[in-house]
Order: structure tokens, then sequence, then C-alpha cells
């Protein structure tokens, strides 16, 4: 995983309540080995007129410039639905950083922390205040620095702090290896284990 | 004398019963009983080999081919696409590789992950069950702990049968009096939804209680537990009870006759304790529910089948009011439109929410001696449901009211083994998401439960199943 400490970027909104993970990533792209790069499939099918359609100049990011962009505004329940982490790598591979949002989908927040993308919650009012001024301010932008726990929002939204749970942030500034450090307590799992199928053998036939 | 412990949640002691450790930064290390995989699971095992290890505990994985099967052929030849065969084989491979038990295409065991694990005794009250998608929710029906999880998670599972998680914030959705003819506990969880939203139940663990729940079969649980996800609840919960030990008493994966009585105890422990706080309490009134469809492009967007298309403006939310807008422009709906009597062109029954046994006999008892008018198929959730159904005379019903009678597994749920609904084609479907091309690219989607399906099926539109 990629170390993440701060980024400074534009933003970019994605409109969209509930924008579930199949608009992230239609499920017919998630046959592809991650090697191909999954950045072209980003939003595939709603940043087209049709499914394979010319992409369609309206869609936020397709807008000139607008891939320069490492952060993303989204709204409420962002990544809900299914689990594919194939939404995760199509913004990683497209090379966002980070997400800022009311909420998230559960399983979808975790898989972005397990792939150095940081989504940062905000309140509705501040998001949806932020995205008015991007109307107006395109060129605004945001500082998400993870060390310092804080988000530095354009014109007068000021500074905020981004509330990720200290383990989750520790792997992500470090970009630290979870197997690799899980295994370091073999001997407590393997304690564990022994006993939980000594008291249920099911599990273990 | 030492005061008495605090009474606690059925998520809590399972949740503890499992913790290896507390992480000084906050989630605990929990074991993982079970690991269920399905053929997506290709980047976890891809990240094993670049690490050169293997799954640490092969017999506590099991393998289900689902996703992508083909439900004309029982072949990796019948694949819609050598794509799509490619991901069967690999599956296969995967299995092999790791020693992992599995249910392939062609296996009596196959089906939907989520209807095979109850049935061959994998799900039991107490365990903590993970599968890398996200209806891993509908196994907390027998009172486990079941969750979905991403490939990063499913890998770090495999190699280590542990995963680093946060304690869920716990809701108790408490379902009152009793359900009216012709409801279902679908149409419980989309009454839930559209109560609480899409996003309602982020964060949270919901447990299910009350009397209709106790009341309702294991099929039906599942059912409500599948859908906790869609109110974004990533663990649905029912206690274990008579019907539950009933349930799992004999299946393969479960305890021995030797083991029963000493299982059934433990498991009667984790229900949660008298008194016990749940941080945040839903009721619903069970006889005020009724049949439900939905008009939108959020499983939230639902409502009683004889209610009406809503008009965006009418909700509170600016942000609501502009994606309802936008869903009606999809869906092609009109504000007021009534939803009994609109037209569609295909009908599926199928999914890890609706196709298990009773959910075809619900189906097929609206069909008896009558014919459909709209191409409609029916893909039970398991081979074993398929040929219990045979057994039952539900496909010969099926078939004689011109339903295609298939072979299971996720199909057009997930629609990434081809079988998809057709661009701005409508579809009446017993599945879980009503997404924007969820079901293909343009398709439309309204959810409904089997019987409600059935009924749509002979009338070519969407139909109050009361009537019939």
């Amino acid at each position: 995983m990629r170390a993440f400490t701060k980024e400074t970027s534009g933003v970019v909104a994605i409109p969209g309540v509930n924008c579930d993970t199949d608009q992230i990533i239609p499920g017919r792209f998630l046959k592809a080995d991650r090697a191909q790069g999954y950045g072209q499939f980003l939003f595939h099918d709603i940043r087209r007129r049709d499914a394979d359609g010319e992409l369609d100049p309206r869609f936020p990011l397709n807008k000139p410039g607008a891939d320069q962009a490492t952060i993303l505004l989204v709204e409420d329940n962002f990544g809900c639905g299914s689990s594919r982490e194939g939404a995760v790598y199509a913004l990683v591979d497209h090379g966002i950083r980070a997400l800022i949002g009311p909420s998230f989908g559960d399983i979808f927040y975790n898989n972005a922390l397990k792939n150095g993308l940081v989504p940062v919650r905000l309140p509705v009012e501040l998001c949806d205040a932020l995205e008015d001024h991007l109307t107006r301010f395109p060129e605004a932008q945001v500082t998400v620095d993870l060390e310092a726990e804080r988000i530095v929002l354009p014109g007068n939204f000021g500074t905020h702090p981004v509330q990720i749970d200290p383990f989750a942030r520790e792997g992500i500034l470090r970009g630290l290896d979870e197997i690799e450090m899980t295994l370091t307590y073999k001997e407590q799992i393997q304690a564990f284990e022994s006993a939980r199928i000594a008291s249920h053998p099911w599990l273990g036939r | 004398m030492a005061p008495a412990a605090a009474p606690r949640t059925m998520l809590g002691k399972i949740w503890d019963e499992h913790e290896i450790m507390r992480h000084p930064a906050g989630p605990s290390l929990l074991y993982i009983d079970r690991d269920m995989i399905h053929e997506g699971s290709f980047h976890a095992f891809a990240d094993l080999k670049r690490r050169g290890l293997k799954p640490r505990r092969p017999k506590q994985i099991f393998g289900v081919a689902d996703h992508y099967v083909p439900t004309l052929g029982r072949s990796a030849r019948d694949a819609a696409s050598p794509a799509i065969a490619k991901m069967i084989d690999t599956f296969d491979e995967n299995m092999e590789w790791g020693g992992v038990r599995h249910f392939g295409l062609t296996s009596r065991e196959q089906g939907i992950v989520h209807v095979v694990a109850p049935e061959q005794g994998i799900t039991l009250p107490g365990l903590t069950i993970v599968c890398s998608d996200s209806h891993t929710s509908t196994q907390g029906a027998l009172g486990a702990i079941a969750f979905g999880i991403g490939q990063s998670e499913n890998a770090h599972v495999l190699a280590t049968q542990t995963l680093w998680q946060t304690r869920p914030k716990t809701m108790r959705v408490t379902v009152d009096g009793a359900l009216g003819q012709g409801v279902t506990a679908k149409d419980v969880m989309l009454a839930l939804i559209a109560k609480i939203g899409a996003a309602g139940a982020g964060g949270y663990a919901i447990e299910f209680a009350g009397p209709v729940v106790r009341n309702f079969s294991i099929e039906a649980r599942l059912t409500l537990c599948n859908m906790s996800i869609e109110a974004a609840a990533r663990f649905g919960m029912v206690a274990p009870d008579e019907i539950t030990f009933d349930y799992v008493r004999g299946r393969h994966f479960a305890p021995s006759e030797q083991e029963w009585d000493g299982a059934v105890a433990h498991w009667r422990e984790l229900v949660s304790d008298e008194g016990a706080v749940f941080d945040r309490e839903v009721v619903l009134d069970g006889a005020a529910i009724a049949p439900m469809v939905t008009w939108g492009t959020s499983p939230e967007d639902a409502v009683a089948i004889n209610g009406h298309v809503p008009d965006p403006s009418a909700f509170d939310s600016a942000d609501k009011r502009k994606s309802a807008a936008k869903s009606l422009d999809y869906m092609e709906l009109t504000p007021g439109t009534a939803l009994d009597g609109l037209k569609l062109d295909k009908v599926f029954i199928g999914s890890c929410t609706n196709s298990r046994i009773e959910d075809l006999r619900a189906a097929a008892s609206i069909l008896k001696g009558r014919k459909v008018v709209i191409p409609a198929i029916v893909v039970p959730g398991s081979t074993q449901v398929k040929e219990q159904a045979e057994r039952e005379g539900l496909a010969a019903t099926f078939k004689e009211a011109g339903f295609e009678w298939r072979e299971s597994g996720c199909s057009m749920c997930a629609a990434m083994n081809g079988d998809v609904v057709g661009p701005g084609e409508r579809c009446a479907s017993t599945s879980n998401r009503n997404f924007v091309g969820r079901q293909g690219p343009g398709a439309r989607t309204h959810l409904v439960s089997p019987a409600m399906a059935a009924a749509a099926a002979i009338s070519g539109c969407l139909t109050d199943v009361r009537r019939l």
C-alpha cells in the first residue's frame, strides 16, 4: 500500500446520494486483472451518454482539467451496495487519493483504508456548502493532512479534524502491510485457534 | 459481592468470544470461524501467491461458484463468453491450489453462497463468518456474526484466519403485531429501508426481534438479514431459537448427534440478555405493512403496491429531490403514476434474497393454473433447492405457467454471468438492488417479493398479489 501523509489538490464533486459501487465500477468489468489498471473503468457507465458510448461532457470528471484532481467530493452513503473492492481499485488507479463526503458504505470504507485511499467524513451541510463553493471557484484547493489529522478547506470554510481510526491511520501513514503485521501475533492466534477448535471440533472437519 | 455483569447483546457476546486481542489503537483481532469464497476471490489468491503464502486453515474455507455460473447448462462451455468461462476455471484452479473444499459448477452442493452455507450447516449460531460479498449479512439469520468483506480483507483471512475489526453500534429492529395476507419478509425489509433510508443503519449491526420475526421460518429470516446491507448495516442477526436448532440439526457441517446437546446449550446462552441496551431502537408495526414495490434506483425508494410514484419535490432534502428526479428519469416514470398496473417486460425470481424453497412455493402457489404473458425466469438458489422444487412439483407448475426453469446461480441479480435485463426493459425482480444498470446497462428494476413477481408475470404489470 502506498503511504499517504498529506495531499493538496483541486476537488471534483461527484453528484448523487447513495452512489453505489455498481456506479463506481459496473459488474461486467470485475473480471479484469489488476495489472490491466482499473482506472479505465471508473464511473464507466455514468460518465457516458449510454453504457458504451462517448463521454458525456456534463459529467464532472469529463470536464477539462478534472482528471488532474486527486480528491473527490461525494454525497451521502457513497460506495454503498456491493462489496467489490474493484470500486476502490478504480478510484486508486485513476489517481484518486482522498474522498470527502457525509458518509460512506461500511464495506467500501474499509476497502478504501486497506488501499491507502483516505475517506474523510464531514457534516452534510459543510459538504453542500463546499459543493456550492466549487461551482463558483472550480480551481479551489483542499489539503488532506493525515499526519496532522486535519483537512484544510478553501475560502472561509476553515480547518476541520479528520477522524480516521488510529489503527488504520497508522497503517496508511506508514504504508504498512497489515497481513505481515498480523502475522507477528502468530502465537496468540495459534493459541486461540487451538482452544477454539477443541471446543468446536466441527470447525476442524 | 461483585456487581452483576451488565446485560449484553448477542452481538457483544459473540464478538467477545472471538476476540483474540485488542489493539492499543482500538480494533479487535477477531478469530474468523468460516470464510466463504466465490469466483471474485481471484484478487485475494493473487495476493497470497505473491507473498508465497497458502490458506492457513483450508478446512474453514468453503468455495462456491455462483456469480459467473451459467444458468442454461452446467459446464464452463455454457458460459456466456470465454472471459466468463475463464472466471469459473480460475476459481476451480485456485481452490485446488489452496486445498480448499469447493462446490463447483457440477457439484450437487453448488448454489448461491448464502443459500448453500445455511443449507450445508456451514452457517451456525455463534460463529463468525465472512465472505467477499456484501450479502453475507444473510447468514446472521441463524444467530451468527456474518459480514461482507473486500478482497484485501479476504486475503487477510486466508492468510491468518483473523480480521481487525471495530465493533459496530447495535440497532434493534422490532417487528410487532402480525403480517397481513400476502406480506412477506421481503416487504418488511423494503418497508424498513423506506423508513430509515439506504444509509439509515450505517455503522450498525441490526438485531431483528419481535413476534413477527420469532414466527418467521429460517428462510424468511435469511431474507430479512440479507437486505440489512441495503439499509447500510453490514450485519443482520436473529437470535437462535428452536426454529434455528431444528433447521441446523443433521446438516453436513453442523455438530454431530454426540455433540448436539452441548452445542445447543451454548447457543441458547448467546441471545441478548433481558435489559441489554441497543444504541438505537426501531419499531415497525407488522400489521401496517403492505406488499411493497420500488419505484426508483435505491432500495429506499419503496412504497406499498397500492401507492404512487412520488413527486421528487415532496422530499425534505435537496439531495434527495435531485436524486429522485434523476431516478424517475432513468426509470421513465412520472410522479403520481399508480404502481399497480405499471407495464413490465420481464420477471426474475431468484437471488440470495428470494430463491429458497419457500420463495418458490409462494410464487408457484400464485401460478397454479395460470399463464405468464411476459418472459419470466426462475433461478433456484441452489442445486438442492432446484431438486427439491422438482420433487415437490413446483418446477412443473413454473414450466406449465410458461416460466423458464434454470440452473442455480446469482444470475440476473448480479448480471455478471450474461443473464441480463435489456436496455430500457422494465423487470419485476425478487433480487435486492434496483441500482442504475445493476441488472444490465439501462435495465429498470422493480424489487418485489416472490409472490408479487409471480402475480406480475401473469398479468404483465405490477400487480397487488392480494387481489389474486
